[in-house]
C-alpha cells in the first residue's frame, strides 16, 4: 500500500451564501512540498487557506492529514500547521518580544525568540509597543513566527505584503530551509518565487460566482 | 492534552491582564463610570439617609449591570480586527479555555474591583451597615454571571460595526435574573432575613454560566469567524 501523502485535498469546495466560491479543487502535497496558489484577486486564495485551517467548514469534499481526514484528528492535525492571514494577529499593546513569545510554543527558549527578532530586522526593537512600529514591521514580527514554530505544514496567506527585497530574499531562504528539512508549505501570492520546484495551483472562480 | 487546555486558559488570562495593564485608562472606565454616576444619585434624589436607604440596593446593582455592559462590548473586538481571534480558533485546544481565560481577565479588570469600591458606593447612598457584606458578596458572584453572559453577546456582535444596541438588547434580558437576585440578596441582609438563599441562587446561576457560556461563546465565535 502506497503511503499517504502528507496533505490530500479532495474535490473541495466553499460556498458563501449559496454561490460556490472556486470550481472543486483537488491537489496532495507531500513533505518537502512547496506550492504556490494562484488566483485573481477574489477567486478564493485565502478562502481555500482557510479551508485548510478549518476555521472554515468546506461545503463539499475533504482534507486528509496524513490519509486521516483532519474533522478526525484536528488538534494533531492543527498542530502540525503554522496559517499566517492578512491580519497578521500583532497586538498593537504588545511589544514585539511579547507578542512572539505569546504565538510561539510555550517551550520556546527567551533567547530563540530575541534571535528570531533579530534575524527579521527587528533588533533594538524588542521592547516597543507595536502600536509605533511600521507596517513592514507589524509583518515581520509575525513571521518570526516561522523561526519559532515547531509546525510541518505552513499556509501563508501573501506573506509578502509591506514587506522590503531583501526581508523577501530571507524569507524564501527560511521557506527552502524548512522545505529541505521536511517541512511542506502552501502559500499564496502574486510574486514569483526564488525557490527550486515551485508546483503552482490555480484558484479558478466558478462559474456562477459571477463578477467577471 | 489537559496541558495543552491548560495553557490555553492561563495563556490568554495573563495575555489580557497585560493588555489590561497596558490600557490602564481604557480598563478603568467602568470603574470610573460606576463611582460618577453614584455620586450623582445623591444628587439628584436627595441626600437624605431615610430617602437615599431603600433605594440604594437596586442602585447599586443597576449600576454594576450597566458598569459591565459598558466595557462588555470590546472583549472580542480588537482580537477580531488584528486576526489573533482567527489564530485563537485554529489553534490545537478546545476554545472554551481560551474563551474562559478572557472572560475571567474580564471579570478580573471590571467585576473584582467594582465588587472592591462598592462599599464606598454604599457609604455614599447610605447604605444600612448589615448590607454591606451581601453586598460585596452577591456582586462577587453577581459580576462573574454578567461577565460570562455579555461575553456570549459580544462574541456574537464581534462582526457588526455598530454593536452597542444589538448587545445591549441581546444580554439585558438574560441579566435580569442576576439584578433580581442580586438586589435581593442586598435588602435580605439589610432586613435582617437569611440572605444566602438569594446569594445560593446567584451562586448556582454562576455555576450554570461558568460550564455553559464558553461553549456558547466558543460557538458564536466559530460561527463569526466562518463568515
Amino acid at each position: 500500500m502506497p503511503q499517504s501523502p502528507l496533505l490530500k485535498v479532495a474535490s473541495l469546495s466553499f460556498e458563501r451564501d449559496d454561490c460556490t466560491v472556486f470550481q472543486p479543487i483537488s491537489f496532495s502535497v507531500e513533505a518537502g512540498d512547496i506550492v504556490q496558489i494562484e488566483g485573481a484577486n477574489g477567486s478564493g486564495k485565502t478562502t481555500l487557506l482557510r479551508l485548510l485551517t478549518r476555521a472554515l467548514e468546506a461545503s463539499s469534499g475533504s482534507v486528509f492529514y496524513a490519509g486521516v481526514d483532519i474533522d478526525q484528528c484536528l488538534y494533531d492535525y492543527r498542530e502540525q500547521i503554522l496559517y499566517l492571514g492578512h491580519q497578521p494577529g500583532v497586538k498593537l499593546n504588545l511589544s514585539a518580544e511579547e507578542n512572539l513569545r505569546w504565538m510561539s510554543p510555550a517551550s520556546t527558549a527567551p533567547e530563540a525568540i530575541v534571535s528570531a527578532l533579530a534575524d527579521l530586522g527587528l533588533r533594538g526593537y524588542e521592547d516597543v509597543p507595536c502600536y509605533s512600529l511600521s507596517a513592514g514591521q507589524h509583518r515581520r514580527v509575525a513571521l518570526a513566527r516561522l523561526l519559532t514554530s515547531r509546525a510541518q505544514i505552513w499556509l501563508l496567506d501573501e506573506p509578502f505584503t509591506a514587506i522590503d527585497k531583501q526581508g523577501v530574499a530571507f524569507l524564501e531562504q527560511c521557506m527552502q530551509q524548512h522545505l529541505n528539512q521536511g517541512g511542506a508549505i502552501l502559500v499564496s501570492t502574486h510574486q514569483d518565487l526564488a525557490i527550486t520546484g515551485v508546483r503552482k495551483i490555480r484558484v479558478e472562480p466558478a462559474d456562477d460566482a459571477g463578477g467577471f | 492534552m489537559s496541558n495543552a487546555h491548560n495553557a490555553g486558559f492561563t495563556g490568554y488570562l495573563q495575555r489580557d491582564l497585560l493588555l489590561a495593564y497596558r490600557r490602564r485608562g481604557e480598563a478603568a472606565s467602568p470603574l470610573i463610570f460606576f463611582l460618577l454616576v453614584a455620586t450623582l444619585v445623591p444628587l439628584g434624589v436627595s441626600p437624605e439617609a431615610g430617602r437615599l436607604e431603600p433605594l440604594a440596593p437596586g442602585i447599586i446593582w443597576v449600576m454594576a449591570l450597566l458598569a459591565t455592559l459598558l466595557s462588555t462590548e470590546g472583549l472580542f473586538a480588537s482580537d477580531y480586527q488584528d486576526g489573533s481571534l482567527e489564530q485563537m480558533i485554529i489553534a490545537p485546544q478546545l476554545l472554551a479555555m481560551p474563551v474562559l481565560g478572557k472572560v475571567t481577565a474580564h471579570w478580573l479588570v471590571t467585576g473584582l474591583p467594582l465588587t472592591l469600591v462598592s462599599p464606598i458606593i454604599g457609604i455614599m447612598l447610605s447604605l444600612p451597615s448589615d448590607g454591606f457584606i451581601p453586598m460585596m458578596a452577591s456582586l462577587a458572584l453577581g459580576t462573574g454571571c454578567l461577565s460570562l453572559v455579555g461575553a456570549v453577546g459580544a462574541a456574537l456582535t464581534v462582526s457588526l460595526r455598530k454593536g452597542g444596541l444589538l448587545l445591549s438588547l441581546l444580554v439585558v434580558p438574560l441579566y435580569m435574573p442576576v439584578i433580581i437576585f442580586g438586589s435581593a440578596t442586598v435588602q435580605a441582609g439589610i432586613d435582617g432575613l437569611n440572605w444566602f438563599a438569594p446569594l445560593a441562587i446567584l451562586g448556582a446561576m454562576l455555576a450554570t454560566a461558568v460550564a455553559l457560556c464558553p461553549l456558547a461563546i466558543a460557538g458564536a465565535l466559530r460561527l463569526v469567524s466562518s463568515n
